[in-house]
């Protein structure tokens, strides 16, 4: 009952253990990074969306990713269900719409760090009375919060009520700045068309470096996506921490982990806080990429989609979130050609992934190791049985 | 609150009307997570399922043209009505067991996983709704199709409007025919369902399962019977609510069940879910609460009420209003 | 092994589902590929499916009735419809209309439907010169951003608002609740007739779009508690319908009005025929002439026009005349709708400076019977 088919599992093992050796695992990571940021350059066919702007898609992309990560900590690492965490994202929308915009003139990169304090603070007073509350109960107050937010947004004059905030500025760009029909920036980089192959440098379409306009969204994902590599790398130093060690005794069994010494209220409000922070991170982007925010656009069922890449990437590991959030923004895209069917489609491929996956497409090594000695348990227990 | 209390009863009547509502499709959630301990968040689409059904029982007996009537005119189609949408959604929720649930379940698979698949079928149930018309158009559309169909997307309406008539004044208030039936036949669905859970063999079952399922297997119960079981009643229910709705509301579209199932889920939550009372009582709370909180502080603030409150009540009772064990759900 | 026969199967449908996607990819282009060398194509950006999917294939049931008379018209040089379904949402929208400003084939656009999708969208639209006509955008900010590429065929709920406030105190209103739905369009519209009322309004209040059940009862008694002898509804038939029937049944007997977002057939259908009757619904088209409804029909199957049929008609039928004049590039297109005028169903349709459609005359429709009977412009 392995989830990975073994000879799959050789060959990863096999192929880590030829890059066993630091310089070329470093070797690698740069490759990877690099490619990611080149991706709305390359055009690959078949995973080019023909039916929306591929840059505008991988934006949402990152900030899916971005968000699933955020939520990880608090469902994956922490074991708590948040239904409501599309708040967090509008609450940072809403703190850079506020002051870039609707109330102050602070530029955008003042206000994100403030966006995301904010949102923390937004965290913690709906954690501190919410979290004593346990299990699936909380998933409908954290819910309850979600839609409370966006309800007080709508009915608040001071945040623009249903109207929104519009003209939110966008970061600066660095170079030239941009002119109507001239793109500014630094300097030019030309997108790849397969198409023409042999000749598949494509000048017709350049994106000019590093240049915010609302008609070239690969600035945008440049950002989210630094910024998405940011969060994973203090992710991963705070899952290897005592901190991380403390979530995961939490999860497994509350009670236990509070006789042992872990105050595991206060891990509880921080994996909150944090996750918090992270979604409000996201939001900001949102803002500034989108220039303008509503309360419409954090309707409830975002946040079901949000809890869909975490589970659906294999909640408690951030690799798989970052997949999580790549599928569940990036189906519904690629879907297009179904035109009409489309989120019928995405429906029964959310079932079909469930199914097949029902441990996440990438699942933490612990809940692999747990599969594996289930199985064998299993297996001994049939011999048993058998004799 | 001056408004609230010249107004007290028929602010409180409509509410109960509403929360009678709310109650029976919160049954649908408690059963299931009482027996499953998952969140079927697809449940709301069951209930959808039940509302077309009750329109298009009314078309196939009195055409698309639209007329008006008394209740006592509409009952047989209503009872008619009500027999079907039971079955229709009974039949959607154990399509739902079957497709999105049974194989995980047997695979033990982890719960949140479950509520992916839900949350995916839940999508797939309602668009799948909204493009009715393509599904008609492979059977040739015609013109009796058509009124099925209606404009796809879009609201379709009840063509026999069911005017309410002043039975009796309570206070402020003339109280209807149409908000009798509705309060009445929910507390009698009610009554009868908690007598099926407590004294049938079936109800044995579904309560067996709920406290223990491991034992209630070696007891010899059949647990993949008791599930198909709790999910058909639990659609049955939803079915009963989705006539009451449209006899109360007359109008359904795709994604009218979505909105009805958060709150349905927070009654059952707020009562205590997994406990069949629970889910009685919470919506009613909820139903008039809002109703109550909306005159007060303006519509707008309607929904915000509701939530509050269900926050305060688990603050103040962590497991619901009732307590939350369906197999413990004696008395 | 159970497993990995269920990944093969998931493999299997992974495959399929990307199989057909190759096979389908293109849509609505390829299906008129055989439109010969021009292979011109406009672009539609709106709701096609979630919860304002209905609207916008109102929009696109317009748009084809234009299409299909010109490609008739035209068998040799055929223009194609490219459409992006945003679901109505800004979030969506961006990158659709920035893959439309990527097609060099598209020359007009159509839309975006929403309000909320054209603020999201004007300024993309307008540095890539691209020419926009909406057929139901209607929030007053619009046309004051600076886009140099926006158009509307229908007047902004600034011009509707008053006109309608006005008809109603023609009626003899006194005492007016005034209602929104919370979202754009509905407070936009709403705002404009309680300040043109001023304080002729006795209560004001608001409810969620799509959300009436849970709270109309409620409503219902707030209207009757405040002694209004009159209501206007800033929203949609999906809920001022149910509004109507339940303020009937309550026995209430006042003015029932509402803007053009109730001005559909489904507004009676749902307040039922004694719900709707009497009720007031003013919008800024012209009655639909039978000639349009029956040309609709042809070119849709059987469905009736509904909300903004007419108005996305006419809003492609001049690109599709500009395409004809010979305006075939972007610029030449936009020039073109700059200072189009001539007649369409809902209006004449001309634009100002700002991509205002110049007139403004508000029709008011009352129904009667069950039907909305033919409006009269408000004087």
């Amino acid at each position: 009952m392995n989830l990975v088919p073994a000879p799959v599992a050789a060959t990863f093992s096999r192929i880590g253990a030829r890059f066993d050796n630091r310089p070329a695992k470093i070797t690698l990571a740069v490759l990877g990074v690099l490619f990611v940021y080149a991706l709305p350059l390359l055009n690959i066919p078949l995973l080019t969306t023909p039916d929306s702007d591929f840059g505008g898609v991988l934006f949402s992309v990152a900030a899916y990713a971005l968000i699933a990560v955020g939520l990880n900590i608090v469902i994956g690492y922490a074991g708590l269900l948040d239904l409501g965490y599309v708040g967090f994202y509008a609450t940072g929308a809403y703190t850079v719409g506020v002051l870039t915009q609707y109330h102050w003139h602070w530029p955008f990169f003042l206000a994100l760090p403030v966006a995301i304090v904010v949102t923390m603070i937004a965290g913690v007073m709906l954690g501190a009375p919410t979290l004593r509350v346990r299990g699936d109960y909380l998933a409908i107050v954290t819910m309850g919060f979600g839609e409370i937010i966006r309800l007080v947004i709508t009915n608040t004059e001071w945040l623009g009520k249903s109207g929104g905030i519009a003209k939110i500025p966008m970061p600066p760009t660095i170079g030239t700045p941009p002119q109507p029909g001239e793109p500014g920036g630094l300097f030019g980089i030309p997108h790849i068309s397969w198409s023409t192959f042999p000749n598949v440098v494509d000048v017709g379409h350049e994106t000019h470096f590093l240049s915010f306009t609302v008609l070239d969204a690969i600035p945008f994902y440049w950002l989210i996506v630094t910024a998405l590599l940011l969060v994973l790398l203090g992710d991963k130093l705070l899952k290897d921490s005592r901190v991380g060690r403390a979530w995961e005794a939490t999860r497994e069994d509350e009670d236990v982990a509070e006789i042992m010494g872990v105050p595991t209220f206060r891990y509880k409000l921080l994996a909150f806080a944090l996750g918090a922070g992270i979604g409000g991170l996201s939001g900001a982007m949102f803002a500034t990429r989108q220039t303008f925010i509503q309360p419409a656009s954090f309707a409830l069922l975002l946040s079901m989609l949000f809890v869909a890449s975490v589970i659906v990437g294999g909640a408690g590991n951030r690799w798989g979130a970052v997949a999580g959030g790549a599928v569940v923004a990036y189906l519904p895209e690629r879907f297009r050609g179904f035109t009409e069917w489309r989120m019928l489609v995405f429906g029964i491929a959310l079932i079909v992934l469930a199914t097949w996956r029902p441990e996440g497409l990438f699942p933490p090594r612990r809940t692999r190791r747990a599969k594996a000695a289930e199985a064998e348990i299993e297996e001994l227990e049939g011999d048993a049985a058998n004799v | 609150m001056e408004f609230l209390l010249h107004h007290f009863f028929e602010l409180t009547i409509s509410g109960l009307a509403l929360g009678s509502i709310y109650a029976l499709v919160a049954l649908g959630y408690t059963l299931v997570y009482g027996v499953l301990q998952l969140i079927n968040f697809a449940h709301s689409e069951v209930f959808m399922y039940g509302t077309f059904a009750v329109a298009w029982v009314f078309v196939f007996i009195g055409g698309k043209e639209s007329s008006s009537s008394g209740l006592m005119a509409a009952l047989p189609t209503l009872l008619l009505a009500l027999v079907v949408a039971m079955l229709v959604s009974g039949g959607v929720a154990l399509a739902l067991e079957r497709i999105a649930y049974r194989s995980l379940m047997k695979r033990n698979a982890p719960k949140l996983i479950a509520l992916i698949s839900a949350i995916g079928a839940s999508f797939a149930l309602s668009e799948a709704m909204g493009l009715r018309d393509k599904f008609a158009g492979w059977f040739g559309l015609d013109d009796n199709l058509a009124n099925y169909v209606s404009k796809p997307r879009d609201i379709y309406t009840l063509p026999v409007t069911v005017n309410p008539h002043g039975l009796f004044t309570l206070g402020d208030y003339r109280v209807t025919d149409v908000d009798v039936l509705v309060i009445v036949s929910a507390l009698l669905m009610m009554v009868g369902l908690d007598q099926f859970i407590r004294r049938t063999r079936f109800g044995r079952g579904i309560r067996a399962v709920a406290q223990d399922p491991e034992s209630a297997m070696l007891m010899g119960v059949n647990s993949t019977r008791v599930v198909q079981l709790t999910f058909f009643v639990g659609g049955l229910m939803a079915g009963a609510a989705a006539t009451l709705y449209m006899l109360n509301i007359g109008f359904t579209r795709q994604d009218a069940g979505f909105l009805l199932g958060v709150k349905a889920f927070t009654a059952a939550v707020m009562g205590g879910i997994g406990n069949l009372r629970g889910a009685l009582l919470g919506g009613l709370v909820l139903g008039v609460a809002e109703n109550w909180g909306a005159a007060v502080l303006g519509t707008g603030w309607h929904d915000v009420v509701a939530f509050v409150l269900l926050i305060l009540i688990l603050l103040f009772r962590p497991s619901g209003l009732l307590g939350d064990a369906l197999g413990k759900a004696r008395a | 092994m159970t497993f990995s026969s269920k990944a093969v199967t998931g493999l299997m449908l992974a495959g399929l589902a990307t199989a057909s996607l190759s096979a389908c990819g293109t849509t609505d282009s390829s299906k008129n590929a055989d439109g010969g060398k021009c292979g011109y194509k406009i672009g539609f950006l709106g709701a096609q499916t979630g919860p304002n999917g209905n609207l916008g294939l109102n929009m696109t049931g317009g748009i084809k009735t234009a299409l299909d008379a010109y490609n008739k018209d035209h068998a040799d040089c055929k223009v194609s419809l490219v459409i992006k379904d945003s679901q109505g949402s800004q979030d969506q929208a961006p990158p659709l209309a920035k893959s439309l400003i990527d097609d060099s084939k598209i020359i007009g656009v159509v839309g975006p439907g929403f309000s909320g999708e054209s603020a999201a969208t004007g300024d993309a639209f307008s540095q890539a010169g691209l020419v926009t006509v909406s057929p139901s955008a209607t929030n007053v900010d619009l046309t004051k951003n600076g886009w140099k590429t926006f158009h509307r065929v229908l007047a902004n709920d600034d011009a509707q608002g008053p006109a309608a406030a006005k008809y109603l105190q023609q009626q003899g209103a006194k005492k007016v609740f005034v209602l929104d739905d919370s979202e754009d369009y509905g407070t936009g519209l709403a705002g404009a007739v309680k300040k043109a009322l001023g304080s002729a309004v006795v209560g004001t209040d608001s409810y969620e779009k799509d959300k009436i059940a849970d709270v109309v009862s409620g409503l219902v008694t707030k209207i009757k508690g405040s002694g209004a002898d009159s209501v206007f509804v800033g929203g949609y038939y999906g809920d001022s319908g149910l509004l109507a029937k339940k303020l009937r049944q309550a026995a209430w007997k006042g003015i029932f009005e509402s803007g053009d977002g109730s001005e559909d057939p489904g507004f009676v259908d749902q307040a039922g025929a004694a719900g709707a009757e009497g009720a007031i619904l003013t919008a800024a088209a012209a009655p639909a002439t039978a000639d349009f409804t029956s040309k609709y029909e042809a070119a849709n199957g059987g469905k009736a026009p509904g909300l903004y049929s007419a108005e996305a008609y006419d809003a492609a039928t001049a690109l599709l005349n500009g395409i004809d004049s010979g305006a075939t590039t972007r610029s030449a297109l936009l020039d073109y709708v700059n200072s189009y005028d001539k007649p369409g169903v809902t209006k004449q349709i001309k634009f100002t400076k700002t991509g205002e459609v110049t007139t403004q005359t508000i029709y008011a429709y009352t129904v009667k019977d069950g039907k909305i009977q033919p409006g009269t412009p408000i004087k």
